[in-house]
């Protein structure tokens, strides 16, 4: 059957890709600065750089803008503006690897429990326990609860016999009723006074985003990202079937369970400091999958970047459709994610 | 690509109580084609699981040249055994090309794993000898079933193993397609293992033939000598006989209630 000539396959698109990766990065950018630009008091684009730029190298670019411009554009905006960027490549990536490794294009941190689990973890910090750690408080709390729902995501898969990938989804939707319950219980027994940040938290919001903060959630996701980008081959495997995998070398159940506890900690810390924005981690993977196809090595960054983009403009939306007041962002990724869920229903009748 | 000799001693297996697999043992030549049949139920997929390390032997061992499949590392044991199953990923945009690919995970050092001029070759002959050069960029998803079994045909072959194992490869396939996946056995240059449903295929395709019953094994040998009209008779709870095709001068089973 083997032929005398060698026909080499076509390269893959390769062609076009350099550009399209040159593109989005251009694309984050330009998103990026019309984040700080635009708000309740506009900034010019050239202040918002000769700040940024001024603060990375000092005394770069003379300082023609006021004071306040200058606090605006780098204590409050950027800062925001990164969380924003960080909080959507987070769950994009998680949304991403989620999906390949129980096999469910459905599959979202927030529809599997995980998020819930996170801002259980963080409620109970907040509102009960108080700050016995300091800063790192409500992050390490939000992972534990995170891993917690993440465990008995699985442990009710198992017990459910739903072993199989493609019913976890169903366990973790479960799971996410009955944690979302157990942390509005907290939130009632809690001083009344002190609920209403945490209610307007768990909406989602940008807002806390402090330089100082800024650390924890960029460390998590870089750690995160750079050992799901190391294992991004195996993730193509998973979605081919468990035992295929198995029968490539992969300790299936093993590496599943890392890549669900990998998934815990970047949504864990990412809830502790936006709340609960649900529907990136579902719908950016197969956005950037359209573009990109479905090689893992091309989706997780890529994802990364378009969940950042994303992001950026939902803030830039919940900070201006009803300004000067801030809109949950939650609310808007939501809206955005519920639509874009209906017509995933509708483009693939066979789904799930 | 080289063949391997396949050892199996006293093998058994059992999720809990019932044993879904009694102790088997057996020895297969290097380039030999193995057809493994029997009714459902009867452990050909456990039988199948514990050949491609899916399932830890409750006894025994599976050997490859001598070499005890779960004294080796995960990644050595893959790439010595390949194995073409019925799952079928759909939904995830994957290319002919990144499935193909697939096969050379095993084979991959370190961390990053470029895809180097030697895996890129193995993938390409892969990819020709399943005659797949005109589907590389179409997503799995969009092609047939038999279109699809060559793919997992293909990357299993780019895993470059000694044993191959196919489970029901022709499964699902209309009579051209399962003659090409047969064809394709008999040519391959590997030792190989596969379930089969129809008898008269395996007896076609097959060297030797492993009948099982209830996770016993009822026989083992050529063709001619295992399935025997008494033995397929009891085995499948049917009327067999073996009957003479005058024109094509072959013996076929046939069944009746």
């Amino acid at each position: 059957m083997t032929r005398a000539t060698h026909i080499p396959t076509a390269p893959r698109r390769t062609g076009r890709t350099p550009a399209l990766w040159l593109g989005s990065v251009v694309v984050l950018v330009a998103s990026l600065s019309c984040a700080i630009s635009v708000g309740a008091v506009g900034v010019p684009m050239g202040t918002v750089w000769g700040v940024i730029l001024n603060k990375l190298s000092p005394d770069l670019i003379e300082a023609t803008w006021r004071p306040t411009r200058e606090a605006i554009v780098w204590d409050i905006r950027f800062p925001r503006a990164l969380l924003a960027m960080m909080v959507g490549a987070g769950l994009a990536m998680v949304g991403a690897s989620l999906q390949a490794v129980t096999r469910n294009p459905l599959s979202d941190p927030h529809l599997l429990g995980i998020s819930s689990g996170g801002a259980f973890g963080a409620i109970l910090a907040l509102l009960h326990t108080g700050l016995f750690l300091g800063l790192l408080t409500v992050p390490l709390m939000a992972f534990l609860g995170a891993l917690l729902a993440t465990a008995i995501v699985l442990g009710v898969s198992r017990f459910a016999d739903a072993t199989s990938a493609d019913r976890l989804v169903l366990a973790g939707v479960a799971v996410s009723f009955i944690i979302m319950a157990a942390a509005n219980v907290l939130i009632f027994l809690a001083d009344p006074r002190a609920t209403h940040t945490v209610v307007f938290w768990m909406l989602g919001g940008l807002g806390l985003a402090q330089w100082s903060q800024l650390i924890y959630p960029l460390v998590i996701l870089v750690g995160c990202a750079a050992w799901l980008m190391l294992r991004a081959r195996d993730l193509n495997a998973m979605t081919v079937g468990d035992e295929t995998a198995s029968t490539l070398g992969i300790p299936v159940a093993r590496f599943r369970l890392s890549v669900f506890i990998a998934g815990a900690l970047i949504t864990g810390v990412m809830v502790a400091f936006s709340g609960i924005i649900g529907f990136v981690g579902l719908m950016v993977p197969h956005v950037a999958r359209m573009i990109v196809g479905g090689d893992y090595t091309r989706v997780l960054p890529f994802s990364a970047l378009l969940g950042a983009v994303f992001l950026l403009w939902a803030d830039i939306a919940a900070r201006t459709v009803m300004a000067p007041e801030d809109m949950p962002i939650g609310i808007i990724t939501g809206l955005i994610g519920g639509v874009f869920f209906v017509w995933l229903l509708r483009r693939k009748p066979a789904l799930a | 690509m080289t063949a391997a000799r396949l050892s199996v001693s006293n093998l058994s297996w059992s999720p809990k109580r019932t044993p879904l697999l009694h102790p088997t043992s057996f020895d297969l030549a290097p380039g030999r084609v193995l057809g493994v049949v029997g009714p459902n139920g009867a452990g050909k997929t456990t039988l199948l699981r514990l050949l491609y390390r899916f399932h830890k032997p409750l006894t025994g061992t599976v050997c490859i040249d001598g070499h005890d499949i779960w004294a080796l590392p995960a990644k050595s044991a893959a790439q010595r055994v390949a194995a073409v199953l019925q799952e079928h990923p759909s939904d995830f945009a994957l290319t002919v090309a990144d499935i193909v690919a697939l096969g050379r995970t095993p084979h991959r050092r370190g961390f990053v794993g470029n895809t180097g001029a030697r895996d890129r070759q193995i993938i390409d002959q892969a990819i020709d000898r399943l005659d797949l050069n005109g589907l590389t960029h179409r997503h799995l998803g969009t092609l047939s079933g038999g279109e699809r079994q060559r793919v997992m045909v293909a990357r299993a072959l780019a895993q470059d193993p000694q044993l191959l194992i196919l489970d029901e490869p022709t499964n699902h396939l209309d009579i051209r397609h399962q003659l090409e996946v047969l064809d394709l056995i008999r040519t391959l240059p590997l030792t190989i293992v596969t379930s089969l449903h129809d008898l008269n295929l395996a007896a076609d395709v097959c060297d030797d033939i492993l009948i099982l019953q209830d996770g016993r094994t009822i026989g083992f040998g050529a063709p001619d000598a295992v399935l025997t009209e008494a033995a397929v008779s009891n085995t499948f709870h049917v009327t067999a006989r073996r009957e003479h095709l005058s024109r094509s001068d072959t013996t076929h089973l046939t069944f009746h209630l």
